[in-house]
């Protein structure tokens, strides 16, 4: 039986910030989360783009890797897994507190696929780290996420064979109770830790396959920093210009778990049938795989990858914002209606409305309405409703209201009202916008948090201008 | 969409059944030293006084209030009533008007032949520039929390778009409505502004929610005002100048404009409906000639521009040529919010409509001093509740001097 990937889906944040912005001299430009994003809401947007053009039906299993998740006790799998609108009866599970959660729940899906319980497995995994202000975590950490589909039907990618170490040092770590990583000496961590381990995984799969650098198209390496990563590559054996693949930290940083993922589908937009790929991950400890690309990856070409996201960026007006975004810095709410309570039973009763995006579309009249109606609004037809899913409908605004005063965090809140192309209407905020805000203007719809109290992360759907033309 | 009114038939209309015989009105504005009950008592008092009665002689009484909290007893401890009925009122911005309309179908139906009608708010006891208080408590939040500013802005960048003003003109057109309900405000000691603005100040204002600055909005004030209702027949008894109830209609949105693909944010189908009933229980034909005076619900001047189309006083679409005609303003054609609207005097949810009818009715009388329009013998009140992205809530009174 042949496993292996048959989908992948990125999501990268529009908004960068360059590194001089942070701190005077520094190189490159990082992405980061809209103040609205954090690593369940792009887990989301990742999961629905690899999902693009894949029957949801037939994914019985969704694993979410991450060291930031909006949760600590609630599964932040299942939130995920209700807005991807898959199954309720799939396995879904968090994979925490490691870089190499990411590849571990990759490497897990592929075993419960060869045991025979699951399908087809979406594997997420996203981050969104935080470096303490001024120092070298702020100019590498940043936010972004990966989705790969596992299963044993038109595999793009095979996954031939894994192999993993752990090493308990704690070279970079994070406390229950600390905001920002830490991590102990630079170049204790790097050689005794990162070198050693990828190296002496990676060699010890090579080898147990018979194969050596140079029978591999490309190698995809996460890496701390790049002058690292080439590091350990060229002791490897592989030719740094020709064979591996580049660390991306210059244009977007260092996306944490979700960073082997997003390395691998960038280089797998570039891939060909036939190719083979060393994938190899850090973090206590080391996931090496031995990936062989099929004809499968065709039929992946084209699809919304790595590049578009690459391509559509913003920059974040300065490092203050920032620093707002990030919760670093706290601006007083201000004469606006303070936070209000959000009502857990509504929302367990609304949660196909609020989180899948469900609408009505009336059986009788054809009417589509948003939010799910029990009485149509045209022909005033009683509960015969069919329900329609919106989240991955575009639409066009059909009027707005640029409002200057009521979220200091999100000046101004764009009020929509937004026409989908399918029909039905929804009155939603829009995010991520930039330039000029006009009627007719295409849009899609993002999954994001609207705010945080109670201890709750209040999701919801909000409108974005499209990101592709 | 099935017209259901059928007057002539069973059911009858309000139309001069009822009178006002007295109306009180406070000052509004930030009244920091009034709590809910010195605004009850004031708009009473004052009420009470120009009908020539005292409390005792009231048989039943309304409360509107939409946030002041539950309870009609409100009223009752206020005024020390003697075991009467009261009724505590709520409909959003028409809660003034409702409560009227529930008083006055008592009245017509001869339950009671004394009834008071009291509407107040007292905002400005809470510290949030935005009126708070109205969300269920089952609500998941997921509707931003936002101004009633940001809401009618919807309706004034479709305007803006259907109709094809440029935003300078646009703002201009929103400007003018803003200047003359400033002007009417002036001369009017009650009201929460009194002062003048020009085009070029309302313009450059600065922004809540574009294109509505500052100028557009109408402010945050407490106030209160009441009314004392008899039977048309006993009217007389109490006073020669009684003012009579032509109509009051109310009409309720049912969420159409966001959840239909038709709903077109450039007119509110409620007003239309709320508008067209209350000429026909009027006998009203041509309500651009007929109506004398008008206080609409300038929440907005958005809202008083589109108010303008769907009152039939200007032709759709064509609103800002009346505006630029100067036909709204005091001396023009149908003056539109003499005594200075929502602009100038806030809008306490509770009083509004019964502010507006307070205007009306000292019109009609000839003791509107300075804001005094020739020849007012009928006048309309209207408001608007909810915003374009919801639902909205549309009553409107006529009111007309007896024969």
């Amino acid at each position: 039986m042949m496993i292996g990937i048959t989908s992948y889906g990125a999501y990268i944040p529009i908004w960068r910030i360059k590194r001089d912005a942070i701190q005077r001299g520094g190189a490159g430009e990082k992405s980061v989360a809209n103040f609205d994003e954090d690593s369940l809401t792009m887990a989301v947007s990742a999961a629905l783009n690899s999902l693009a053009g894949l029957d949801r039906g037939s994914i019985d299993g969704l694993l979410f890797a991450s060291t930031t998740f909006p949760y600590k006790e609630k599964q932040n799998a299942s939130l995920v897994a209700a807005a991807a609108d898959l199954r309720k009866d799939i396995l879904t599970m968090d994979v925490a507190n490691t870089l190499r959660g990411g590849t571990g729940a990759v490497r897990l899906a592929t075993d419960l696929i060869k045991a025979g319980s699951v399908k087809n497995i979406l594997v997420a995994a996203s981050d969104c780290r935080l470096g303490a202000p001024g120092s070298n975590f702020e100019h590498l950490c940043s936010d972004g996420a990966g989705a790969l589909v596992i299963g044993s039907s038109d595999v793009a990618v095979e996954i031939e064979s894994t192999y993993s170490t752990y090493n308990q040092m704690i070279d970079i770590w994070r406390a229950d109770e600390d905001k920002f990583i830490r991590s102990w000496d630079e170049r204790f961590i790097q050689s005794e830790g990162y070198v050693d381990a990828v190296q002496n995984t990676a060699s010890v799969l090579m080898k147990g396959q018979n194969l050596e650098a140079k029978d591999f198209t490309k190698a995809v390496i996460y890496a701390p920093d790049q002058r690292r990563m080439e590091e350990v590559a060229a002791k490897m054996g592989f030719d740094v210009k020709r064979q591996v693949q580049n660390s991306l930290i210059s244009v977007i940083g260092n996306t944490g778990t979700a960073s082997p993922l997003i390395l691998l589908i960038a280089a797998l937009e570039d891939s060909k049938p036939g190719d083979r790929i060393l994938w190899v991950s850090y973090g206590d400890g080391c996931d090496a795989g031995i990936l062989r690309v099929t004809q499968g990856i065709e039929r992946l070409k084209g699809r919304k990858g790595l590049k578009t996201f690459l391509a559509s960026k913003e920059y974040v007006k300065d490092y203050v914002t920032y620093l707002e975004w990030k919760g670093i810095l706290k601006r007083e709410r201000g004469p606006g209606k303070p936070l209000q309570e959000v009502s857990l039973t509504a929302l367990w009763r609304d949660w196909e409305e609020v989180i899948r995006f469900y609408g009505s579309r009336c059986r009788s009249c054809g009417t589509i309405q948003y939010p799910p109606q029990r009485v149509c609004t045209q022909c005033h037809e009683r509960d015969r409703f069919e329900k329609i899913r919106l989240s991955d409908q575009r639409g066009k605004l059909f009027t707005f209201s640029l409002d200057y005063i009521s979220d200091p965090l999100d000046v101004p809140v764009v009020l929509s009202v937004v026409d989908f192309d399918c029909g039905g209407r929804a009155v939603l905020t829009m995010t991520d916008h930039q330039g000029e805000v006009k009627i007719g203007m295409g849009v899609e719809m993002s999954f994001r948090k609207l705010f945080f109290n109670d201890g709750i992360h209040n999701y919801f759907w909000k409108c974005a201008p499209s990101r592709t033309s | 969409m099935h017209e259901r009114i059928c007057l002539g038939g069973i059911m009858q209309g309000l139309k001069d059944k009822v009178a006002i015989i007295g109306m009180g009105c406070t000052k509004f504005g930030e009244l920091w030293d009034k709590s809910q009950s010195d605004l009850i008592i004031d708009a009473t008092q004052e009420a009470l006084e120009d009908a020539g009665i005292e409390m005792k002689d009231v048989q039943a009484a309304w409360l509107g209030t939409a946030l002041g909290g539950l309870l009609g007893m409100r009223l009752a401890r206020a005024l020390k009533t003697e075991y009467i009925p009261v009724t505590h009122v709520e409909n959003l911005c028409t809660t003034a008007t409702d409560a009227m309309r529930q008083a006055c179908y008592a009245v017509a139906a001869g339950a009671f032949d004394i009834a008071l009608v009291c509407g107040f708010e007292k905002l400005k006891d809470s510290k949030y520039l935005i009126a708070g208080g109205m969300e269920a408590p089952d609500s998941t939040k997921i509707e931003p929390i936002i101004p009633p500013a940001t809401g009618y802005a919807l309706a004034a960048n479709r305007y803006f778009h259907q109709y094809g003003l440029t935003p300078e003109e646009g703002k201009e057109t929103l400007a003018r409505i803003a200047v003359k309900n400033h002007h009417n405000g002036s001369l009017n000691p009650k009201a929460h502004f009194q002062k003048e603005i020009t085009i070029e100040q309302a313009v450059k204002a600065p922004m809540i929610a574009y294109p509505l600055g500052v100028f557009d909005c109408c402010g945050v004030s407490d106030g209160a005002a009441a009314a004392v209702i008899t039977n048309a027949n006993l009217a007389k008894k109490f006073r020669d100048d009684y003012v009579l109830v032509k109509s009051i209609q109310l009409v309720t949105g049912a969420y159409q404009r966001p959840l239909q693909n038709t709903g077109d944010f450039v007119h509110f189908e409620e007003s239309v409906f709320a508008s067209k009933r209350a000429y026909q229980e009027a006998g009203i034909a041509d309500p651009r000639k007929e109506i004398d005076l008008a206080m609409v619900h300038d929440c907005f001047t958005i809202t008083e521009l589109i108010i303008y189309e769907d009152l039939g006083f200007s032709i759709r679409g064509r609103a800002k040529e009346d505006v630029k005609a100067g036909t709204f303003e005091l001396n023009g054609e149908l003056p539109v919010n003499t005594d200075g609207g929502l602009k100038c005097f806030g809008h306490p949810f509770g009083a509004s409509g019964l502010r507006m009818m307070y205007e009306v009715y000292k019109q009609l009388q000839g003791k509107a001093g300075p804001r005094q329009v020739k020849n007012a013998n009928t006048g309309l009140t209207h408001n608007l509740a909810g915003t374009p992205r919801d639902s909205s809530v549309c009553g409107i009174a006529i009111l007309g001097r007896r024969e």
